[in-house]
């Protein structure tokens, strides 16, 4: 008799504190659905203004006046260029010092103070980069308000991303092999090129692709340095037909990319303008998940290899 | 020098001789003036309770110490026949390392093919030439007795392996590129009894060819393959003799308490 009713107790005392499993369950979902319900929201109001615009023309066409022909050509065009210069500048630099920081920095209070510096930079408001990029690019360095002046601006933006994404993933990797590649008589940059580099590959592009998703989105330092609003040409091609075939002339040329396009519609009086805003909002929203849906799988395919 | 007194051909049975070894971790000191001698071709086990410093002296003969900072070696370690002091600043760890390898307590493949694996200490020196690179990873891996299990799948992940077959993979590996000395540090405490046997096999049949030191926690284990064996407490080390001598006849009274299970 005595034992059922301990029993009894036990359950109650159980079934009291599954009240809370389910509290707690109730919010989670509906602190999950306020994040997930406000971004089906937007989405899907931009695909009902924009859907109707995105025809081939629209992504083909120079901005005009009338709105019916305006397209988006030489914002993405623009985007595009930007990325790849921020890429290219964003991660040699970031990586190295990522790993320079991770396997070859001593551990000191210098080499500390530059840790909290990096950290602290990811979180600095992307137009202070805008009014360096201006000071430093732009006139030090006389870049001019051009495509390459706009991919460093990026880049400085997202190589604290880089870095600390670097530096996360060398830290995963376990002692164990570094210890493996040392004991066979490797040295430091052997150990590097031949095992941290790559097997912290994975978490390293992932960070560069969640860096250049948010680059890709940023207006403010890019109307900073003074990119045009209203642009209807494209930059040289970096392709020619006469020797040396490659050209760089298109660092150098002005540009306008995607937000700023859209920012500009946005702006427009006319209601058909709005409708063109959410099309290449719809562009831009569709890149970056891209951008997302690709680092997802490439870190999925290449950690398939790496258990530890 | 102390040893001019012995003859030659006492010397030349000696692989290496540890002379007054201290060694720091920063301020802790974790070895205290240990003298000893590695036999050449013979296996010697280091055993005493968890942190008696066994570990510590072993990584002191690769020089993994120098990985980390603020560590510091006193004394030497010679080895034989060039009678080089490993731990003297003058000597690269890495030339060290490339003499003596490692085989670890955990097996640690590389994220690689088994034959990347093996290969690698060999790339390390520069060999690219593919007929030696497959020549010597087939003799390692048939030296540590792995072979025939993995012949038809060579180029898969070392991953795919089964943990006593990694270990061994971890065998040839260091075998491969033909070390004067074989360190293991406790290379069979992750593993089943089976895949121990197994290991431990190997290691009884690699003495012909390499001088071995192995750290073991398990006593029985010492007495089965070992030629040597010492006993190390608190950093220092407390008896060294021949491994029948050390668990049935030790002359020190804490050896004896120790191997019998009174203590530790």
């Amino acid at each position: 008799m005595k034992t059922d009713k301990k029993l009894e107790e036990i359950r109650a005392i159980i079934a009291h504190h599954k009240r809370w499993d389910l509290i707690f369950l109730v919010t989670g979902i509906l602190a999950l659905m306020i994040a997930v319900l406000t971004f089906v929201a937007l989405f899907s109001h931009m695909l009902v203004d924009g859907a109707p615009r995105l025809t081939w023309s629209f992504f083909t066409s120079f901005p005009s006046r009338h709105a019916e022909s305006a397209g988006i050509l030489s914002a993405w065009v623009g985007t595009t260029l930007v990325m790849i210069v921020t890429a290219l500048s964003a991660v040699p630099l970031g990586i190295g010092a990522g790993v320079y920081l991770e396997e070859y920095a001593p551990k000191n209070l210098f080499t500390e103070i530059i840790e909290i510096n990096v950290t602290n930079l990811a979180g600095v408001p992307s137009i202070i980069y805008g009014l360096l990029a201006l000071g430093l690019f732009v006139h030090q360095l006389s870049l001019g308000h051009s495509i390459l002046a706009a991919g460093l601006a990026l880049a400085l933006l997202i190589l604290p991303i880089v870095i600390l994404a670097t530096r996360e993933a060398i830290r995963s990797i376990p002692i164990s092999i570094r210890e493996g590649s040392y004991a066979l008589g490797a040295t430091k940059w052997q150990t590097v090129s031949d095992h941290i580099l790559p097997y912290s590959a994975p978490g390293i592009l992932t960070g560069v692709i969640i860096g250049l998703a948010r680059a890709i989105g940023e207006t403010a330092p890019i109307i900073t340095i003074g990119a045009l609003t209203f642009i209807a040409f494209l930059p040289p091609s970096p392709v020619q037909e006469e020797f040396p075939y490659l050209s760089f002339e298109w660092l150098m040329a002005p540009f306008t990319v995607m937000p700023i396009q859209m920012f500009n519609w946005v702006s427009r009086p006319e209601e058909e303008f709005q409708f063109n805003a959410a099309a290449a909002g719809l562009v831009l929203v569709v890149m970056t998940l891209a951008m997302n849906g690709l680092a997802i799988y490439l870190r999925y395919r290449m950690r398939k290899k790496i258990k530890w | 020098m102390k040893n001019k007194s012995m003859s030659n051909s006492e010397l030349i049975q000696y692989k290496s001789e540890v002379k007054d070894l201290s060694f720091y971790y920063g301020e802790f000191n974790a070895l205290r003036n240990i003298d000893m001698v590695l036999h050449d071709k013979q296996i010697t086990a280091l055993i005493g309770p968890s942190g008696c410093g066994k570990s510590t002296f072993l990584r002191c003969f690769n020089r993994m110490h120098d990985l980390y900072p603020g560590n510091r070696y006193q004394g030497e370690i010679i080895l034989h026949p060039d009678d080089v002091n490993i731990l003297s600043e003058n000597v690269d760890p890495i030339e060290v390392r490339m003499r003596i390898s490692m085989v670890f307590q955990k097996p640690n493949p590389f994220p690689k093919s088994i034959y990347e694996n093996v290969a690698y200490g060999l790339r390390v020196r520069g060999i690219k030439q593919r007929a030696i690179l497959d020549e010597k990873v087939e003799a390692a891996l048939r030296n540590a007795a792995l072979w025939d299990e993995v012949k038809d799948r060579i180029h898969e992940l070392a991953f795919n392996l089964s943990g006593g077959q990694q270990q061994r993979m971890c065998i040839a590996r260091a075998l491969a590129t033909d070390p004067e000395i074989l360190l293991f540090d406790e290379p069979t405490s992750a593993l089943d009894p089976i895949a121990t046997a197994s290991i431990e096999e190997l290691i009884t049949d690699l003495k012909n060819k390499v001088t071995i030191l192995i750290v073991t926690h398990n006593m029985q284990q010492a007495a089965r393959v070992s030629d040597y064996t010492a006993y190390m407490y608190l950093g220092e080390l407390i008896e060294f003799d021949v491994t029948d001598t050390i668990f049935i006849k030790p002359k020190n009274k804490q050896t004896e308490d120790y191997i019998t299970g009174r203590f530790g």
